[in-house]
């Protein structure tokens, strides 16, 4: 080529000309495959629910069975400050749609969520949201028989997403699931394994005085409140245990536990 | 296709082997072997990598100026990545989930970068696409090798399918888990340079240093 490739005036143009083509290709690969990867991440978050209230078998169960097991839950919006379900003008107010709601993204929206200070902020995630979702199947009379709950806390290297599914009467624990979490492959990010997950069904959050009672202790962990801590991962056992005290406390579905559960 | 493309393709996948020739990109070899399809998965995305990224740099080449060539170079493969990993998010979700950050790390991947310097820089586009595609298809076959060894022994199965049922689910066989941990895909590409090595003695390497022999013959410690 031309000798003048290695001046000046054309490294820069070079370099324009190909980061221009480069990010022109990788936006348009964004944008165009958006809603398949949205419509992925909606398909994995329902069979963690599932899979949080013991419903579903990855070794039995297809992602064809994930709608059709969904759709025995009932999503509704919690105000996890009354601890009340919110009323369809409550949701037209405010914009929700309980099947596309995702907290996750609300937690930067001044509307939907605030700032916790730091002695409020005991699983670390900084910002709440004030709308949760709550997932529930209950039986012809009414009666609650699973309740899945979306919890979020700081593990080790980021913020743990899960869900906890609880029972009818709102202390005993069916199961849990992370979706999503930057926990150490093998040490923390054992959380997701279904061996140590298992160990969980059954056991009570709460003791006779109604304080979160449930911690990760290490060597064991055989009361009715304890599960065995993951070993040499103190602080992603520490977060896990941080988030369920969080989250099932006055500021997080604590009330509305006592409010619509419970009562 | 004439004798010479031909070599370019053949030659990566058996005699020249990226990974057991050349022991490059052995980390990802490493992590993403436990199962069959996550191994198959990784190989067909590196090789895309590597094809393509090779292919587009052997047509800047002669527009590249040296003082930002591996800039460039860097650029358009980081650009391929982001590319592959967006489409496994889009089509196949489960398996990205798995390889998590093993497909960002393509970037980082040896053979990529090496053969963009080795053989893109001097050839020609078409050319150079059949050299990544060889070479890609050189790693995944290592890899699938791999990971076929790694899931029938450590899980007792193959791309999911049952072929010895394990006595967790009332089967026979007890799996090794030494098979699931990084550890055994070293002393399995170990296996595989010995076996080649055997067969081909021109890829063994020369001693580095020997022992001078003894000036006197006996009674010296």
């Amino acid at each position: 080529m031309s000798s003048n490739v290695n001046s000046v005036s054309y490294t820069i143009k070079v370099a324009l000309v190909l980061c221009a083509m480069c990010s022109i290709m990788i936006s348009g690969a964004a944008v165009l495959l958006k809603p398949m990867q949205t419509a992925n991440q909606i398909l994995d978050r329902n069979r963690n629910i599932l899979i949080a209230a013991g419903m579903y078998d990855p070794a039995v169960n297809t992602n064809a069975d994930v709608q059709s097991m969904f759709e025995r839950f009932n999503a509704r919006i919690v105000d996890l400050d009354t601890g009340s379900y919110l009323t369809d003008e409550q949701l037209a107010e405010l914009g929700i749609d309980p099947l596309t709601y995702s907290e996750a993204a609300s937690r930067n929206d001044p509307a939907l969520s605030s700032a916790l200070s730091s002695d409020e902020d005991t699983a670390n995630i900084r910002r709440r949201v004030r709308y949760a979702t709550v997932y529930s199947i209950e039986s012809a009379e009414g009666a609650y028989e699973t309740l899945v709950l979306p919890v979020s806390g700081f593990g080790l290297w980021g913020i743990m997403y899960g869900y906890l599914a609880i029972e009818g009467d709102g202390n005993t624990i069916r199961g849990i699931g992370f979706y999503d979490h930057k926990e150490t492959p093998g040490l923390g990010g054992e959380i997701s394994n279904p061996i140590w997950q298992a160990q969980w069904p059954g056991k009570q959050i709460f003791d006779t005085a109604g304080d979160v009672a449930f911690e990760l202790v290490k060597g064991g962990g055989q009361g009715e409140s304890q599960v065995d801590a993951l070993s040499g991962a103190t602080l992603t056992s520490r977060g896990v245990e941080n988030m369920i005290a969080f989250w099932l406390g006055q500021r997080g579905f604590g009330s509305f536990l006592t409010n619509e559960v419970k009562s | 296709m004439s004798e010479m493309s031909k070599t370019i393709l053949i030659k990566p996948i058996f005699k020249e082997n990226p990974i057991a020739l050349q022991v490059l990109g052995v980390c990802s070899a490493l992590a993403v072997t436990t199962s069959v399809q996550v191994a198959l998965v990784m190989g067909i995305s590196l090789t895309m990598v590597t094809a393509f990224s090779n292919m587009f740099i052997s047509m800047l080449r002669n527009h590249m100026p040296s003082s930002i060539r591996m800039i460039i170079q860097m650029t358009i493969i980081a650009s391929l990545v982001i590319l592959v990993d967006q489409l496994l998010k889009a089509f196949a979700y489960e398996v990205s989930k798995q390889l998590s950050v093993f497909v960002g790390l393509i970037i980082t991947n040896c053979i990529v970068m090496g053969r963009a310097e080795a053989f893109a820089m001097k050839n020609p586009p078409g050319l150079s696409f059949l050299d990544g595609l060889g070479n890609g298809a050189g790693y995944s076959l290592i890899l699938v090798i791999l990971g076929a060894v790694r899931e029938l022994i450590g899980s007792g199965s193959i791309l999911g399918i049952t072929l010895l049922p394990t006595v967790a689910d009332g089967g026979w066989y007890q799996p090794n888990g030494l098979m699931l941990l990084a550890p055994s895909a070293f002393f399995l590409i170990g296996f595989i340079i010995w076996i080649i090595r055997n067969r081909d003695n021109s890829q063994v390497e020369r001693n580095e240093f020997s022992m001078a022999s003894h000036t006197v013959e006996k009674g010296a410690h």
